[in-house]
């Protein structure tokens, strides 16, 4: 299932550093101590690299498109109450009207006469909201334990890639599947059991990033300074590793979403609320007669995500040049 | 081939590495049927329709739930070593009876599936990457970046309204002709048409996905030294990108096939339900819909081995196709 982000991870992998890292090349002669022209007067330059990955982020039109897709949603889910009141779950008309038939219900009504477009619009609420949460969520516990396995090294790493291996080889869709028939399902338990099967793949990139960043000039030198390995960890090394971190947790987030409607087309959502991928689950057996019931949640699925992987294609350019280079 | 010698020595490596993975497979298999609610008495119970407490107490002790964690931990290994998944008391026989009547049905469509989507994927990437830049290569972007946004359970549903419903040719769900008496190629044929649409359905998702990575593979290899030299050397075109870039871009995509074994596994489950196809997936949501937990779990720990497996192989196949990896 698409839960991974593997194909960003990938892409994201060989990720130039340079600019940031190391400003200048080093100059031959290294015990020389007096202080370099070329570093002296570099050392300011690199603060202006953010506004330079965001100005190539925004002139992408692909990742604006998908920006301006995204917030649309969002902000369908935030007025949703505010555009439709009634419990969209409520029978409103009589059922099976098609789009279009009745101007009060521009998408038609399903089986039970409930509105589509309210269906729609309140269901964005509960694919974002998971997609979001467990995304943050396996976010949190990846980096804390990619960081751990990278930064220590050592026995600590052995355990902890161990854990990442064991994650990693169980059937991710499957494993959601049997964490939420056994927990039971609701909107928290979605949330956490799809973050169990998301972190491995965090957790990986960080070690990943954090065993090849830990050598570094600057983290010896934060090293000699007295710093603890919090302080080094979270202020030195992440803000270096977060670049294919930042393009993978848009990928993930699309995956959520794509993962949150399968089990709830699945039957296996949260029953109290109305969901894109129940209302494709129960449009289902209605395909010959109403196939609107099934191609337009579907559709909110698919533009939603797009929008998302959109937004990490036009990431992954900004943040790592050499593949935008490559597609000229 | 010098390195054909140490197959068995590198199969023996990959054996030991694999012995923890699956111990911590099967150790947390064991935890979460802990966590199900209620146990195998219960569920006995259940089926009898009514029982005491001291029959229960009976059942418990004469089933050993009644020892520690640890005790039951013990006896749960020695049944897995002995090949005991445990019994389901919704279909009334051993659980591996049951999974391994499924597994080939299921690894039939993931294997047709996974072919197809590297043989299009790596197509697709291919005239990408001849394209860089230009007009083919960014439809076909954009298409591969809808591919990957589209949830496989509503493609399928909507290539049955589009195949099955509307325009009669292919069937809707099943693996073959119920009560035909077809032979030899007929029944070949009558197979393959129920496998299209479930296996076009579960490879667009990787379709998208390989064809991102032999794209970016092929354009990071075009640059590389040993590319030069061949087309110095005054080999055509269509030599240096089938045997020189290709060969090596390949590399990337198995070890992303590998990953994605377990993930497509998850696909599966989805797409199984939606064609109704006798498989591992579609036992799943079964056992989910039942509440039958041991096949549930059963199915966990069993897909998992199968990845490991498949995980083995891929890496001796890159050992093939790279002899750099297998040397160190």
């Amino acid at each position: 299932m698409p839960s991974d982000s593997t194909l960003h991870k990938a892409l994201a992998k060989p990720a130039v550093r340079t600019q940031t890292a190391q400003p200048t090349p080093r100059p031959e002669w290294r015990h020389i101590h007096a202080p370099d022209a070329r570093s002296a007067t570099t050392a300011h330059l690199p603060r202006r690299q953010g506004f330079r990955e965001l100005k190539l982020f925004l002139r992408n039109p692909n990742a604006i498109f998908g920006m301006v897709v995204l917030l649309t949603m969002a902000l369908c889910a935030l007025t949703a109450p505010l555009i439709f009141p009634r419990d969209p779950l409520a029978m409103v008309s009589r059922p099976f009207l098609w789009p279009g038939q009745d101007p009060a219900f521009p998408l038609g009504t399903d089986s039970m006469g409930r509105d589509v477009l309210a269906g729609l619009v309140h269901g964005a609420r509960i694919s974002l909201y998971v997609g979001l949460a467990a995304t943050a969520l396996g976010l949190g516990v990846g980096i804390i334990v990619g960081a751990l396995a990278g930064y220590f090294g050592g026995l600590t790493d052995r355990i902890l890639s161990r854990l990442i291996e064991i994650f990693q080889t169980l059937p991710s869709f499957v494993l959601v599947v049997v964490l939420v028939a056994i927990i039971g399902p609701n909107a928290t338990t979605i949330t956490v059991s799809i973050a169990i099967v998301t972190w491995p793949t965090v957790a990986r990139l960080t070690r990943a990033e954090f065993r090849s960043l830990r050598e570094n000039d600057f983290v010896i030198a934060a090293r000699s300074l007295g710093f603890g390995h919090a302080h080094i960890i979270f202020r030195e090394i992440l803000p270096n590793a977060l670049p294919p971190i930042i393009v993978t947790s848009s990928v993930m987030v699309a995956g959520a979403i794509l993962m949150e409607s399968a089990l709830s087309f699945m039957g296996l959502g949260d029953p109290n609320v109305v969901s894109w991928g129940s209302m494709i689950g129960g449009g289902r057996e209605m395909i010959r007669t109403a196939w609107y019931l099934t191609a337009l949640p579907g559709l909110a699925i698919v533009v939603t995500v797009l929008a998302l992987n959109l937004i990490g294609d036009g990431l992954n350019d900004a943040l790592n040049p050499r593949f935008s280079e490559d597609r000229l | 081939m010098a390195h054909s010698k140490s197959v068995p020595r590198q199969i023996w490596r990959i054996v030991i590495h694999a012995i923890p993975t699956v111990l911590g497979i099967v150790v947390l298999n064991f935890l979460l049927l802990k966590l199900a609610p209620g146990d195998a008495a219960d569920v006995i119970a259940a089926e009898a329709g009514s029982a005491t407490e001291e029959t229960m107490a009976a059942l418990r002790r004469s089933m050993g739930l009644d020892l520690s964690v640890l005790e039951q931990l013990k006896t749960y290994l020695l049944n897995l070593v002995q090949l005991d998944l445990g019994h389901s008391p919704r279909y009334a026989m051993p659980v591996l009876d049951l999974i391994m009547q499924r597994l080939p049905g299921t690894l039939l469509l993931m294997g047709t599936a996974l072919g197809v989507a590297i043989l299009l994927g790596i197509a697709l990437g291919a005239i990408m990457s001849s394209f860089a830049g230009r007009i083919p290569d960014r439809v076909l972007s954009i298409l591969s970046l809808l591919f990957y946004s589209i949830p496989g359970f509503w493609i399928g549903l909507m290539l049955i309204l589009l195949f099955s419903v509307k325009l009669g040719w292919l069937p809707s769900g099943g693996s073959g002709t119920i009560g035909s008496s077809l032979t030899g190629w007929d029944a070949l044929i009558d197979k393959a048409r129920y496998m299209i649409l479930p296996a076009l359905s579960l490879a667009l998702f990787y379709v998208a996905i390989y064809a991102r990575l032999t794209r970016a593979a092929m354009l990071e290899i075009r640059n590389q030294d040993y590319v030069r030299t061949a087309r110095a050397k005054g080999l055509s075109p269509l030599r240096i990108t089938l045997s020189h870039i290709l060969r090596n871009a390949l590399i990337p995509v198995t070890t992303m096939a590998g990953m994605h074994f377990g993930n497509m596994l998850g696909g599966a489950v989805v797409v199984e339900t939606v064609f109704s196809w006798p498989g591992l997936g579609r036992l799943a949501f079964e056992a989910v819909m039942a509440r039958d937990f041991n096949v549930l779990l059963g199915i966990l720990l069993l897909s998992s081995l199968v990845v490991i497996v498949v995980n083995g192989l891929i890496d001796l196949l890159q050992a093939r196709l790279d002899p750099r990896i297998g040397a160190k």
